[in-house]
C-alpha cells in the first residue's frame, strides 16, 4: 500500500508535447508509470512519441476528452506558469481527483484563487513548484530520479526537491525503502500541506515511519507539529532547513506582524521536538535517525 | 519587486486614494523649488530608498522653509541610508518633498498574503506609526485582521467591522475608511501585489484620512502581465552582485562568512549553509544554481563567488537528480578552467553516474577536493577555509 498513487494510477500529462513534458513523461514511462494520455490545446488528434520511439501516447485538446477516452484518473502538469492555474482547474473540472503540478513560477494570486476554488471539492492537488509524487517501484508522477528510491515503509514529505532526494537516497543506501514520497513544493500557497501529507501517512497501514522536511517561512511545520502531537503514534523524523538564513531585506512591516515570532527554523524545530519528533541538526543525519527510530520501535 | 514611495503614491493617486501633495527632487535646488511650489508652512523631505524604517534612521525630516528643505535634500542625496530593515544601507538618489500634514492620529494599514490560510489579510491598527512592529509583539490584540476571499474581494461589512474595532466611528471618517480599504483590496488583486502598506494612514486635524506613507511590493512571478510595473524597477536599490546573479537566473544572497557555496535547489542550499555552520564554519553566501547547471551558468556562479575577497574556499554541493553527474562534473571542470580558480574547491556530487563524475573530478588537473557526502564536504570546506587542508 501507499498513499495518493500506485501501479493502477492512470496518468494524463498536461503539456506532454512541450520540452519539459516530453522529457519527463518518458522518464515516468521508463519507470513504469501508466501514462495514458497527453493534453495540449490545438494538438488534439496527434500521437506523441518519445525521442527513442519506445512509446506512443494519444494527445487530446481537452482534459475532459482525455479522461473520457482513456480513463485517466490523475494529472501531471508541465504547462508554463501563465497557464498553469487554468490547467489545474481544467483537470479538476474534468473529474480528476489527483493533480500534481510541477510548474515553477506561477503567480501567487493565481494559486490563492485555485486553492479557494478547490476547497471542499475532494480534489487533491500537490505543488506547484515541486518534484512530484512517487510510490517506489509502482508509479512516478514527477521529475525525481527514480533510481534513488526503493519500495518500503517510510513516508517522506518535503518542501524542497533536492532535499527530498537527499533523504530518500540516504534511506535507500541503508536498505530502508519508502511507501510514498511527496514533494509538496516550495511555493507560499501549496495545494497539499505538511499536515495533510502526514495525515495521509498516519492513516496508511503500510507506512511505519514519517520523514518531514521543512524550511523557514510560513507556519506549515508548526501546524504539522500540532497534528503530530495529538494524533501520530508513528515515529516522525524531521529536518528544518534555514537555521543560518539571514533575515530578508524588507520594506514593510506586514511580514513581521503576521508571522508573530513563528516561521523561523528554531521555532519550527522546537514545535516538532515538543510534538515528540526526532529532529535532525543536519540533513546528513536523516538516514541514521530514521534507522534509529525504527529500531527503537522494533520496526526494523 | 519593490518600488519607491513616490511611485507607490502615483499608483495610489490613480486609484483615487488620498495622498499629500508632493514633488520628487534630485538635488537641493529642485527640493527648494518644490517646497516653494507646495507653499505649505512645513514640508517633509523623505529619502526614497527601498526600505522601511526611514523615519527612525533620519530619512524623513521636517523643513520649515524652502531653504531648509534644500539643505536637508543636499545632505540626503548622494548618501546611503541604513535602516534596521536594510542594515547594509541603500543609496539615496532622490527625495520626495511633501506638504506637511497636521496629524491627529496615526493608523497602520497593511495587506499581504497570510500563508497560514492561503488568503490575503487586511490588518489595521489604531497604534500605527514607526513603532508598529513593537506593538505587534507586545500587544498583538491591537492589530485587527480580516481575511479576504479571493473570489469576491473584501466586502464593505469587513471594512466596517475593522473600523469599529479600531475606534473609527465618525460617519465621514468611516465612509472614507471603507472606501480606502475596498480600494486596497481591488489594487492587491489587479496589480498582483504581494504587499500594500500605509503606515501611517493619518486622521488629520481637519477630520480626513490621508495616506502619509505608501509601500507596494509586487509578486515577481506575475510581472510578466504588468509591463507598466516592470518599468518602475530601480536597480540602484539592488545589491550589484545580486543583480549580476539575476542576469544568469541565479538566486544569490551575499553573507559575511568565508566559505562560498554553490548548490542546486533552495532547500539544499539552505541545508548546506546550516551544515557548514554546524561544523564551525561560516557561509559566505546563499547560491542556488537551479536544475540546469550549464557550463555558462556554473562559470558565472564561480565568478560571483570569487569576486568576494572574503571567500577562502568553495563548496559545490550538487544532487544530480535527472541530470547525469558526469555532465555536471564536466561543467564544473570547464567552468573552473574558464575562471582561473585560485582557491580550494570542494565538490560533493550525488546522483546518476556519480562514479564517473567523481573520477572526472579526480583526474582533472584542477585542485579539486572530492567529498563523499554533504557532511564530509562541509567539514572539508571548513578546514580548507582555515588553511588546514
Ligand atoms: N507629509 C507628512 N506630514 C507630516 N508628517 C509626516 C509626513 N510624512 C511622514 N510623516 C511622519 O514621519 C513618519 C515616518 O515617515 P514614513 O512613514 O513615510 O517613513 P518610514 O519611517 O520609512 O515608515 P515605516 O516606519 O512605516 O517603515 C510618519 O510616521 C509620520 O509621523
Ligand atoms: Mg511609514
Amino acid at each position: 500500500m501507499s498513499v495518493l498513487i500506485n501501479k493502477d494510477t492512470k496518468v494524463v500529462v498536461q503539456g506532454l508535447t512541450g520540452k519539459e513534458g516530453s522529457f519527463h513523461a518518458k522518464q515516468c514511462l521508463d519507470y513504469g508509470t501508466q501514462v495514458v494520455a497527453g493534453v495540449t490545446p490545438g494538438k488534439g488528434g496527434i500521437i506523441w512519441e518519445d525521442d527513442e520511439k519506445k512509446y506512443k501516447i494519444p494527445v487530446f485538446n481537452t482534459v475532459e476528452e482525455a479522461v473520457k477516452e482513456t480513463g485517466a484518473n490523475a494529472s501531471l502538469i508541465f504547462v508554463p506558469p501563465a497557464f498553469a492555474a487554468d490547467a489545474i482547474m481544467e483537470a479538476a473540472d474534468a473529474g480528476i481527483k489527483l493533480i500534481v503540478c510541477i510548474t515553477e513560477g506561477i503567480p501567487v494570486n493565481d494559486m490563492v484563487k485555485v486553492k479557494r476554488a478547490l476547497q471542499g471539492t475532494g480534489v487533491r492537488y500537490v505543488g506547484p513548484n515541486c518534484p512530484g509524487v512517487i510510490t517506489p517501484e509502482e508509479c512516478k508522477m514527477g521529475i525525481m530520479p527514480g533510481h534513488i528510491f526503493k519500495k518500503g515503509r517510510v513516508g517522506i514529505v518535503s518542501r524542497s526537491g533536492t532535499l527530498t532526494y537527499e533523504a530518500a537516497y540516504q534511506l535507500t543506501q541503508r536498505g530502508i525503502g519508502q511507501s510514498t514520497v511527496i514533494g509538496i513544493g516550495g511555493d507560499p500557497v501549496p495545494g497539499t500541506t505538511h499536515k495533510e501529507a502526514i495525515e495521509m501517512f498516519n492513516n496508511d497501514p503500510e507506512t511505519d515511519a514519517i520523514v518531514l522536511i521543512g524550511e523557514i517561512g510560513g507556519t506549515m511545520e508548526e501546524e504539522a507539529a500540532e497534528y503530530i502531537k495529538e494524533r501520530v503514534e508513528k515515529p516522525v523524523v524531521a529536518y528544518i532547513a534555514g537555521v543560518t538564513a539571514p533575515p530578508g531585506r524588507r520594506m514593510g512591516h506586514a511580514g513581521a506582524i503576521i508571522s508573530g515570532g513563528k516561521g523561523d527554523a528554531q521555532s519550527k524545530m522546537a514545535a516538532l521536538r515538543e510534538a515528540g519528533a526526532y529532529v535532525c541538526n543536519t540533513p546528513a543525519e536523516i538516514g541514521e535517525m530514521v534507522e534509529k527510530a525504527l529500531k527503537e520501535r522494533g520496526l526494523l | 519587486m519593490k518600488i519607491h514611495e513616490y511611485q507607490a503614491k502615483d499608483i495610489f493617486k490613480k486609484y483615487g486614494l488620498p495622498i499629500p501633495n508632493g514633488i520628487v527632487a534630485h538635488n537641493a535646488h529642485e527640493a527648494e523649488e518644490a517646497a516653494k511650489e507646495l507653499g505649505t508652512p512645513v514640508v517633509v523631505v523623505k529619502a526614497q530608498v527601498h526600505a522601511g524604517g526611514r523615519g527612525k534612521a533620519g530619512g524623513v525630516k521636517l523643513a520649515k522653509s524652502p531653504e531648509e528643505a534644500g539643505k536637508i535634500a543636499a545632505e540626503m542625496i548622494g548618501s546611503r541610508l541604513k535602516t534596521y530593515q536594510n542594515p547594509e544601507g541603500l543609496p539615496i538618489n532622490c527625495v520626495l518633498v511633501e506638504a506637511g500634514v497636521n496629524i491627529d492620529k496615526e493608523f497602520y494599514v497593511g495587506l499581504t498574503l497570510d500563508r497560514e490560510v492561503s488568503r490575503p489579510v487586511l490588518m489595521v491598527s489604531a497604534a500605527g506609526g514607526m513603532e508598529i512592529e513593537e506593538i505587534a509583539k507586545t500587544n498583538p490584540e491591537l492589530i485587527i485582521k480580516e481575511h479576504i476571499d479571493p473570489a469576491i474581494g473584501l466586502l464593505p461589512y469587513q471594512a466596517r467591522k475593522i473600523a469599529y474595532k479600531v475606534g473609527i466611528t465618525d460617519k465621514k471618517l468611516l465612509s472614507q475608511f471603507v472606501k480606502i480599504a475596498m480600494t486596497l483590496s481591488k489594487m492587491y488583486f489587479e496589480l498582483d501585489a504581494s504587499l500594500i502598506e500605509i503606515n501611517p494612514l493619518v486622521q488629520t486635524e481637519e477630520g480626513n484620512f490621508i495616506c502619509l506613507d505608501a509601500k507596494i511590493d509586487f509578486d515577481d512571478n506575475a510581472l510578466f502581465r504588468h509591463k507598466d510595473i516592470q518599468e518602475l524597477e530601480d536597480t540602484t536599490q539592488v545589491d550589484p552582485l545580486e543583480l549580476e546573479a539575476k542576469k544568469w537566473d541565479l538566486n544569490y544572497v551575499k553573507l559575511d562568512g568565508n566559505i562560498g557555496c554553490m548548490v542546486n535547489g533552495a532547500g539544499l542550499a539552505m541545508a548546506t549553509m546550516d551544515t557548514i555552520k554546524y561544523y564551525g564554519g561560516e557561509p559566505a553566501n546563499f547560491l542556488d544554481v537551479g536544475g540546469t547547471a550549464t557550463v555558462e551558468r556554473v562559470a558565472a556562479a564561480f565568478k560571483l563567488l570569487l569576486s568576494d575577497p572574503n571567500v577562502k574556499a568553495i563548496f559545490v554541493n550538487i544532487f544530480g537528480g535527472i541530470v547525469r553527474c558526469d555532465r555536471i562534473a564536466g561543467g564544473i571542470i570547464e567552468a573552473a578552467k574558464q575562471v582561473d580558480l585560485d582557491r580550494p574547491l570542494i565538490v560533493r556530487l550525488e546522483g546518476t553516474n556519480v562514479e564517473l563524475g567523481r573520477k572526472m573530478l579526480e583526474e582533472s588537473s584542477l585542485n579539486i577536493i572530492p567529498a563523499k557526502d554533504m557532511a564530509d564536504g562541509a567539514q572539508k570546506a571548513v578546514k580548507a577555509a582555515k588553511g588546514e587542508l
